[in-house]
C-alpha cells in the first residue's frame, strides 16, 4: 500500500532535521561557554576601563618585566615537553598495544596522573625536588649525595627547568598515550598480517605500517598537547614561583593578584593566537587524507 | 522555508528541554537542616550574652562556650537570613578551616558563611553589590588600609551605635580611632592584629656575629650572620617568603624600605634606597635560593632548609607548634633609620544595606570577646586588639612566638609602618612594583639605580591614577603620593 505523499515528505523532512537537532545541544554549549567568552575576552583585551578601544593593555603587557621571560619559557617548555611526551607516549601505547600479560595493570598505572589536579601534581613534585625532599633524602641515604642538591634554585635554571619538564611529562603524557592507544586500536589487524606475510620485522612494521596509519591520531595528540602546553602553569607555579613565568601563569597573576582583567585578557588573546597558529601548522604539515582519517 | 521553521522550532524545543532539565534540582531542596523549627521564638539575635566572665580565668582549655544560651550543640537562634562574612584575612586553607570549625563554632547570632579571598576580589564584590543595589555581604573583615576604599564607595554602615555595646571590652583606643577613618563616625571595629618577626633555629645562634645580639640585630649583622652560617655549614640558610603567594613584598614595604629610608613611596629611588638594596643583596648572598618557592616560612624552618627568617606571625607559628624547643623568635632587624616593623591591623565592618545587619553586629560582638580573641591567638596566631595583657594560660608555642612580638614593639628603636592605605583593588599592582623590583635587582642582578628609576616611574603612575595620598612612614602629602 502506498503512503500518502505528504506523509513521505514529512518523513524525509524530519530525517533531514535530525542531524541539526542532534547537533543543537553541542552548538548551544559551545556558543554559550566558548564562543561568547572568547568574544568577551577580545573586548576586555582591546578596551580600556571607559569602554573606548585601545591597545594600551597590549602595550602594558609587552612592557612588563616578566613578558619576555614568559614568552621564552612557554616556548622552551613547548619545545622540550611536546616531542618528549609524544615519543614517550608512543612507546607506552605500543607496549600496551602488544597486549602482553598484565598490560591493563600498566594502563591503569599510566592513567593515574590524568585523575590528579595540576596544582596537586605540582605540590607533589615540589615535595620530591625540594632541598629536604624525597629525592635528596633518597640520594643521601644511598650515599650518592653528601649535601642536598638544590634542584629548585634560580641560580641553577637548567635544573629548575628540568624538574618542570619531568613533572609536566609525568602529568600530561597519559592523555597523549590515551589518544595514541585509541588510534592504534582502530588500525585493522589485516595490515599487520600483510606486513607479517611480507616478512617485516617489528621495527619495520612500526615504521612503515603503524606510524603512517597512526598519523591522524598523532595529529590530534600533538594539537591537544600543544594547546595544553600553552596553558600550563600550576606545575610551573609550584616548582619555580615567579622565576619561571609562563604566559598562562602571567594571565592568572594579572587577573587574580593584580586585578587587571584587561592585561589578563591580552595574554589570553595572545595564547589563543599562538594556539591557532600551532593548530594550523599541524594541519598543514601533518595533513591527513580523508581516507587516512577514516572518513571515507 | 518550511525547513528553516522546523529547524528553529526544534532548536527551541531542545533549548526548552535543556532549561527544564537544568532547573528542577535546586528548587525543592528544603532550607538548611540546622534551622531548628522550635527556635524561632528564641531571644533576638542581637542581644547575645554579655561576656562578663573574666577572659580566660574559668575554663582554660576550651573557653569557647558562651555562658547563657541553653542549647549549645545546635546553632539555634539563626534567623532565616544567613550571614555572609567576607574577609581578606585567614585566606590560607588551614586558617579558613580553623575559622569555620573552631572560631565561629559557638557563634549563635546567625548561620555564618565565612568566605576568604584576595583583597581585590573582596573589594570588587562589595562595591559591585552596592552599585547593583543587591547586597548579599553582611560582615566585612579586611585590613585597615582597605576600608578607605569601601568608605569612598559609600559601602560601609555607620557603626557608631554599636560602640556603646562594646564598651565593656578594653579595645586599644588608637585602634578605635583608626576605625573612624578620619571622620567622626565609627566605620570599623578593630578585629585583630599581626606583625612580622624574625625566627631563628637555635642551631644558628652560635654563628651570630661577635658583637651582635639577636634582640637588637641590624640588617648588616644579618648578612654577617648568614655569611658565618654558610662558612660553617656550606649551606645558605637565611630564608625569605619570596614564593608566588609569599609576603616578601610586605617585608620590602614595611621593614626594609622604612628602616633604611624612613619612607616607602617618596623615597623609592633615593640614595638610601640604593644602599638598602645593596645591603639586601649582601643578605641574599647567603639566602637559600629556594626562597623563590617559599610561600610561608614554617615549612622550610621545620625541614631546616632555613635557619633564619622573617615572616608573618601566622605563617611561622607551626614551627613553634611542632618543635617548640628548636626555635626562638626575635624582633626584626633594624636599619639606619630605626627598627621599623609593620603593624597589621584588621577590622570588622558591615556592608551598607546588609541583609542581616543584626547578625553582622552579633558577629562583631562575638569576635571581639576576650575569650574569642584568645582563641584567635591560639588557633591562627593573630593577636588581640585588647589592652589587657595576653592571657596567662597561653600554650607554649604561642608564648614562644609572642615573645618576639612583644620585644619588637617594646624595642627602644622600634617604629611602626602601616600597610598601604587607600589602594583598594589596585593593592596587587602596588605589590607588583615591589615584587618586580626585587626580581630585577636580586634575582636577575640588574643595575639598582636603573631598576629603581623604572619602578619608581611605575609607582608614580599608579599613585597618580589612584590619587592616593601618602601614609605613614611617608610624610603626609596634599596630592597623590609620589616618589621623588
Amino acid at each position: 500500500m502506498l503512503r500518502p505523499y505528504h506523509e513521505v515528505l514529512m518523513r524525509s523532512k524530519l530525517d533531514s532535521l535530525l542531524p541539526y537537532s542532534l547537533l543543537a545541544p553541542t552548538l548551544l554549549f559551545v556558543t554559550l561557554l566558548i564562543v561568547v567568552p572568547i568574544f568577551q575576552a577580545f573586548l576586555l583585551a582591546f578596551q580600556s576601563a571607559d569602554g573606548s578601544f585601545t591597545l594600551a593593555n597590549f602595550q602594558k603587557m609587552a612592557n612588563d618585566t616578566s613578558f619576555g621571560d614568559a614568552l621564552k619559557f612557554t616556548f622552551l617548555l613547548l619545545i622540550f615537553i611536546v616531542p618528549l611526551q609524544v615519543v614517550l607516549a608512543l612507546v607506552m601505547a605500543l607496549l600496551i598495544h602488544t597486549r602482553f600479560k598484565g598490560h591493563t595493570f600498566f594502563l591503569y598505572i599510566y592513567a593515574i596522573p590524568l585523575a590528579i589536579s595540576d596544582l596537586a601534581a605540582g605540590i607533589a613534585w615540589l615535595s620530591i625536588f625540594t632541598e629536604r625532599g624525597y629525592l635528596n633524602s633518597i640520594l643521601n641515604q644511598l650515599g650518592i649525595l653528601e649535601k642536598p642538591f638544590l634542584f629548585l634554585s634560580y641560580q641553577n635554571l637548567p635544573a629548575m627547568f628540568g624538574t618542570i619538564v619531568v613533572a609536566e611529562s609525568w602529568r600530561a603524557t597519559a592523555i597523549v598515550m590515551t589518544i595514541l592507544l585509541a588510534g592504534l586500536q582502530v588500525i585493522p589487524r589485516d595490515y599487520f598480517e600483510a606486513a607479517d606475510v611480507f616478512g617485516a620485522n617489528t621495527l619495520k612494521r612500526t615504521l612503515f605500517v603503524v606510524l603512517p596509519l597512526l598519523r591522524p591520531s598523532l595529529q590530534n595528540a600533538l594539537i591537544i598537547r600543544t594547546i595544553f602546553a600553552f596553558q600550563t602553569f600550576s606545575v610551573v607555579f609550584a616548582l619555580a614561583g615567579r622565576v619561571v613565568p609562563v604566559m598562562a601563569g602571567e594571565s592568572y597573576n594579572w587577573y587574580v593578584t593584580n586585578r587587571n582583567p584587561g592585561i589578563a585578557a591580552a595574554y589570553a588573546v595572545l595564547i589563543l593566537m599562538f594556539t591557532v597558529l600551532a593548530t594550523w601548522f599541524y594541519f598543514r604539515f601533518l595533513q591527513t587524507s580523508a581516507a587516512e582519517a577514516g572518513y571515507d | 522555508m518550511n525547513k528553516q521553521i522546523y529547524t528553529i522550532a526544534l532548536i527551541a524545543i531542545v533549548l526548552v528541554a535543556l532549561v527544564a532539565c537544568a532547573t528542577p534540582t535546586p528548587t525543592p531542596i528544603p532550607p538548611a537542616p540546622t534551622q531548628a523549627p522550635a527556635s524561632t521564638s528564641a531571644p533576638a539575635p542581637t542581644t547575645a550574652p554579655a561576656p562578663t566572665s573574666a577572659p580566660a580565668a574559668t575554663k582554660p582549655p576550651e573557653p569557647t562556650k558562651a555562658p547563657e544560651p541553653t542549647k549549645p550543640p545546635a546553632p539555634t537562634a539563626a534567623p532565616a537570613q544567613p550571614l555572609v562574612f567576607l574577609s581578606t584575612q585567614n585566606v590560607p586553607v588551614e586558617e579558613q578551616e580553623k575559622m569555620r570549625t573552631v572560631i565561629l563554632k559557638d557563634f549563635t547570632g546567625a548561620k555564618t558563611d565565612f568566605i576568604a579571598d584576595a583583597e581585590g576580589a573582596v573589594v570588587d564584590r562589595i562595591i559591585a553589590e552596592q552599585k547593583a543595589n543587591k547586597v548579599s555581604v553582611g560582615a566585612i573583615g579586611v585590613l585597615h588600609g582597605t576600608f578607605p576604599n569601601l568608605l569612598a564607595a559609600n559601602a560601609l554602615e555607620d557603626l557608631t551605635p554599636l560602640v556603646s555595646k562594646l564598651s565593656d571590652r578594653p579595645i586599644v583606643k588608637e585602634f578605635m580611632t583608626l576605625g573612624k577613618l578620619g571622620t567622626d563616625k565609627q566605620y570599623y571595629i578593630p578585629w585583630m592584629q599581626a606583625t612580622y618577626i624574625l625566627v631563628a633555629n637555635k642551631k644558628a645562634l652560635q654563628y651570630l656575629p661577635a658583637n651582635a645580639k639577636i634582640d637588637s640585630l641590624t640588617y648588616t649583622q644579618l648578612a654577617e650572620w648568614g655569611k658565618n652560617i654558610t662558612a660553617a655549614t656550606k649551606e645558605k640558610k637565611i630564608g625569605f617568603p619570596a614564593g608566588p603567594t609569599g609576603l616578601m613584598h610586605r617585608l620590602t614595604q614595611g621593614y626594609l624600605y622604612p628602616s633604611y629610608t624612613g619612607g616607602l613611596v617618596t623615597t623609592y629611588r633615593s640614595d638610601d634606597a640604593v644602599k638598602m638594596w645593596t645591603d639586601f643583596k649582601a643578605i641574599w648572598e647567603y639566602t637559600n635560593p629556594q626562597s623563590v618557592t617559599y610561600n610561608n616560612m614554617q615549612d622550610p624552618l621545620l625541614s631546616e632548609e632555613v635557619w633564619v627568617t622573617i615572616d608573618h606571625t601566622a605563617r611561622v607559628v607551626n614551627a613553634f607548634r611542632n618543635k617548640p624547643n628548636d626555635f626562638v623568635s626575635a624582633p626584626a632587624p633594624a636599619g639606619p633609620k630605626g627598627r621599623y616593623y609593620m603593624s597589621v591591623l584588621a577590622g570588622l565592618g558591615i556592608a551598607k544595606g546588609a541583609p542581616n545587619k543584626a547578625g553582622a553586629e552579633a558577629l562583631i560582638e562575638y569576635l571581639t570577646r576576650p575569650n574569642i580573641q584568645a582563641i584567635y591567638l591560639r588557633e591562627v596566631s593573630f593577636y588581640p586588639i585588647l589592652e589587657s595583657a595576653l592571657p596567662a594560660d597561653l600554650p607554649e608555642y604561642v608564648r614562644l612566638e609572642a615573645d618576639g612580638v612583644v620585644k619588637q614593639s617594646k624595642a627602644s628603636d622600634a617604629k611602626v609602618a602601616l600597610l598601604p592605605i587607600g589602594l583598594g583593588a589596585k593593592g596587587g599592582d602596588f605589590n607588583k612594583v615591589m615584587q618586580d623590583t626585587l626580581t630585577r635587582i636580586v634575582i636577575k642582578g640588574e643595575d639598582i639605580k636603573t631598576v629603581l628609576n623604572d619602578q619608581a616611574n611605575q609607582l608614580n603612575a599608579l599613585m597618580t591614577e589612584l590619587k592616593a595620598p601618602c601614609w605613614s612612614p611617608d610624610p603626609p602629602s596634599t596630592g597623590a603620593c609620589q616618589a621623588k
